[in-house]
């Protein structure tokens, strides 16, 4: 058994593209739920919205890419707004029911049969990333990196620009918590009457969060359609929330770098749980299961490790745990 | 601690750069490829064999394939570029017809460079109509329908034909049917959100659970079957010890004796596990069914004494609760996925039967089994909340759980009871859904955002209020199919629930109270 190589695949996926999306749809949801409070558990909804409208944009109106990428901003807005009106009045709890169930319903939605001439129903959308790679400054063949570090030239573009939005909207997460609007973010989530008796309107500041985070989880949604060039409904199932929780929660909410840090970690993770339940069955110690449990070993995989997280360590691995011990309100 | 973490962080990126670089994986060799794989209609895992399909490169071909016994085909390209795809339709078997995508019909592809590119050619029983029209005649519609329950996502209507009248009939009585099995296993997530103020997401998965150990028993259970009822065996009796005699004997012998049958359950799985199929027995699906229902009240009995209860103890908060209940679901569904495969089966037996007509409705003598057993546990619980000690307790705790636990109420037996009913009945609603439609491991999850409609729909926190929202939902989800795609009925019962919590967000039967 090479132990060395799975790591090092590991090590490779944590810093890779799929590391750098969930990232970025991370900090968005870092934003709801770090800062606010605010129970989302539709992210993935959001990332759906983004990467249709880059989709549709670029498969069936063949428009350039830049506006592509606005057409899945405003998407977002408009979920957020439909989203935020009716449950940002009440109790957490009913905007986590309602925003899981959104995010499942548009799913259905864009694969159903009558949304087909759009979205081209369950059999997804091609072709999506030639204006993205049409920008590539690096050679799309060649292979760039060091060590184990090694990426294709079209990855390494998509991780570019990737990694590179995370650190804008990190950055821009630091500023605005270091600003007055930030600080009655904060509050809200520690004490929202508090904050209604300071005669702020508690409702306008929660809808501003979510169509924020919600705006970068669609970017997020928008890199992955420009990255794998193909999207389909089936990608945005209700489980990549949960990982995003996963990753939140690892990194430790309420902190700027928890998402970079939680995804990372978490990635590493997966591919290291994957390599090695390969390398088990390769090798022949594994007997009862076979190839297709692997993937649901290793969700039930993160499922075990939400549990674990919140029960011993709720702040995860750089957060603050007195941060962490807030109600819902 | 910060520092050692950076620390080792960093000793591990060093090594990292250090280390040389693994041999380029598959997806980044470098050379292009186009893969796929080419499915039934009906079950895309299932493969469709010797399909051949060629690609050229303007007149040159450059390479061509036939799907192996597993329906997957693969052909490498000399380099970027467009290609032309073309699929022999003489070698697609005469059962089948290719879907007519604008990949199949103009057979364009681009290639880009190191790309592995994977493309969907789908297949679809021969005669059926290529348009997919949205006129709305009746043969249509049903064969949407049917659509939409091969992709997995839909729910399937028996026997819709006819006028209008005749349809909203048929169509209403489907819906009644829904929306009882929709209340049966909403009451327990209402309950248990009463009791506890908790979500519980992992509900859905009860659900499954319910209608997988119930196939389990009645297909024939073997070392599995016998492994899971001995475990739950040992958990039942332990947390039915505790909750009976706790307080009455002393505490010591009692967390021997509850220990002792949890680990003796366990033993006894494992013998049962390496008898493996020598013991095998199999039973009609009524009795797995309450076996099933047994084992679901057990599974809800033991998540709330061995993991809620320890949590409320520690005062975790229930944003944090939420999300483990999520975790759990996860936990819980993938372990069913890998127990029992992704395979969407049906109870034996119960799917070709004799309609029974009343007037303009016909139904076959199962879909009645499910309402009339619906509809007398509906009662019961009714009855069980309204007249006896127990259940006034369950609303009691439920309206105030502080008010009532200075009256005197054991909080957290009455508690432990609200699972066990709420486990069970999740299980019973599990095995009803499954009667009527199909198992497979993401069936609860599918129903628990109808229950999820339901109970804010009638109110949360009322076992009532999550009856009437269930026969409201199934009701309004399956009308809406008379004029709307079957594939949009979730969204109706979702835009209900949306619309309640506009104009009364205390639901139907809630109490009003500040929600907000």
């Amino acid at each position: 058994m090479d132990i060395l190589t799975i790591l090092a695949e590991s090590a490779r996926t944590a810093v890779g593209p799929i590391a750098a999306i969930y990232a970025l749809a991370a900090v968005g949801l870092n934003l709801h739920f770090g800062y606010t409070g605010l129970l989302n558990f539709g992210q993935v909804g959001f990332m759906l919205v983004g990467a249709y409208g880059v989709g549709i944009s670029v498969a069936v109106f063949d428009l350039p890419v830049l506006v592509a990428f606005a057409v899945g901003l405003a998407c977002a807005v408009v979920l957020a707004l439909l989203l935020g009106i009716p449950t940002l009045r009440l109790r957490a709890d009913y905007l986590a029911i309602s925003t899981i169930a959104t995010a499942e319903v548009l799913r259905l939605v864009y694969r159903a049969g009558f949304a087909e001439p759009l979205t081209n129903g369950v059999y997804g959308l091609q072709n999506l990333s030639s204006g993205f790679r049409s920008v590539n400054p690096f050679e799309a063949a060649g292979r760039y990196g060091f060590g184990v570090f090694n990426f294709s030239g079209n990855h390494l573009w998509v991780m570019v620009v990737t990694w590179g939005l995370v650190g804008l909207f990190a950055l821009l997460t630091w500023m605005l918590m270091h600003s007055p609007w930030g600080r009655v973010i904060k509050g809200i989530r520690e004490d929202e009457d508090a904050v209604r008796s300071l005669g702020k309107n508690v409702f306008a500041y929660k809808m501003q969060v979510l169509v924020l985070g919600g705006m970068i989880g669609a970017l997020a949604g928008a890199m992955m359609a420009v990255h794998q060039a193909a999207i389909n409904p089936d990608q945005f199932k209700p489980q990549v929330t949960f990982f995003l929780w996963a990753i939140l929660l690892l990194g430790g909410a309420g902190r700027v770098l928890g998402p970079v840090i939680g995804s990372v970690v978490f990635w590493f993770l997966m591919s290291f749980t994957e390599g090695f339940l390969d390398e088990l069955d390769g090798e022949g110690y594994l007997p009862f299961l076979s190839g297709p449990d692997f993937g649901a070993i290793q969700l039930a995989f993160v499922g075990l490790l939400l549990v674990v997280l919140i029960v011993f360590r709720p702040q995860g691995l750089i957060g603050d745990r007195k941060e962490m011990l807030i109600n819902v309100k | 601690m910060r520092t050692r973490l950076v620390t080792v962080l960093l000793a591990l990126i060093t090594a990292f750069v250090v280390v040389p670089g693994p041999a380029a994986t598959a997806d980044e060799q470098g050379g292009e490829s186009l893969t796929g794989q080419i499915g039934q209609p009906d079950d895309r895992s299932q493969g469709v064999e010797g399909i051949r399909i060629t690609v050229s490169d303007g007149d040159d071909e450059v390479g061509a394939d036939e799907t192996d016994p597993d329906g997957n085909w693969e052909v490498e390209v000399p380099g970027p570029g467009t290609y032309h795809l073309e699929v022999d339709q003489a070698s697609v078997p005469g059962e089948y017809e290719l879907r007519e995508t604008p990949l199949v019909t103009e057979g364009t592809v681009e290639v880009e460079s190191g790309d592995n590119q994977t493309l969907i050619i789908a297949l679809i029983e021969a005669g059926e109509d290529q348009q997919e029209d949205s006129s709305p005649s009746p043969e249509e519609d049903t064969s949407e329908e049917e659509d939409a329950a091969a992709d997995g996502e839909g729910i399937e209507v028996e026997g819709v034909s006819g006028g209008f009248g005749d349809r909203l009939a048929q169509i209403a009585a489907a819906g009644v049917l829904f929306g009882l099995v929709i209340a049966v296993s909403a009451i327990g997530l209402s309950l248990i959100f009463g009791t506890t103020k908790l979500i519980n997401f992992a509900h859905g998965d009860m659900v499954t659970f319910g209608a997988m150990m119930a196939l389990l028993f009645s297909t024939g259970a073997a070392g599995l079957g016998n492994s899971l009822l001995a475990i739950f065996a040992g958990l039942g009796g332990a947390i039915l010890l505790g909750a009976l005699l706790e307080g009455k004997v002393r505490a010591v012998p009692l967390i021997v004796v509850q220990w002792t049958a949890v680990f003796g359950g366990i033993a006894l799985a494992t013998a049962m596990g390496v008898a493996g199929d020598s013991i095998e027995w199999q039973v009609p699906l009524w009795a797995s069914a309450g076996i099933a229902v047994a084992m679901g009240a057990v599974l809800g009995g033991t998540m709330e004494r061995y993991l809620w209860r320890p949590l409320r103890r520690r005062n975790v908060a229930l944003i944090q609760m939420f999300i483990v209940s999520i975790g759990l679901a996860l936990v819980l569904r993938h372990v069913i996925l890998v127990l029992f495969s992704a395979n969407r089966t049906r109870y034996s037996g119960y799917q070709v039967q004799e309609m029974v007509h009343f007037g303009p409705v016909s139904l076959p003598p199962r879909d009645l089994v499910i309402m009339g057993v619906a509809v007398l546990v509906l009662v019961l619980v009714a009855c069980l909340l309204q007249f006896t000690r127990v259940g006034k307790a369950m609303r009691a705790v439920s309206d105030n759980r502080d008010l009532a636990e200075s009256s005197g109420i054991d909080v957290d037996r009455v508690t432990l009871y609200v699972w066990f009913l709420g486990g069970g009945l999740a299980s019973l609603g599990g095995v009803l859904f499954g009667l009527n439609q199909v198992v497979d491991y993401e069936m609860g999850f599918r129903l628990l955002l109808m229950m999820f409609a339901a109970v804010i729909l009638g109110g949360l926190g009322t076992a009532y209020g999550a009856m009437v929202g269930g026969l409201a939902v199934g009701l309004v989800s399956m009308l809406s199919t008379l004029w709307f795609p079957a594939q949009l009925m979730e969204a109706w019962a979702l835009a209900l629930m949306i619309l309640m919590l506009l104009v009364r967000p205390q639901g139907l039967l809630g109490r009003r109270e500040r929600v907000g």
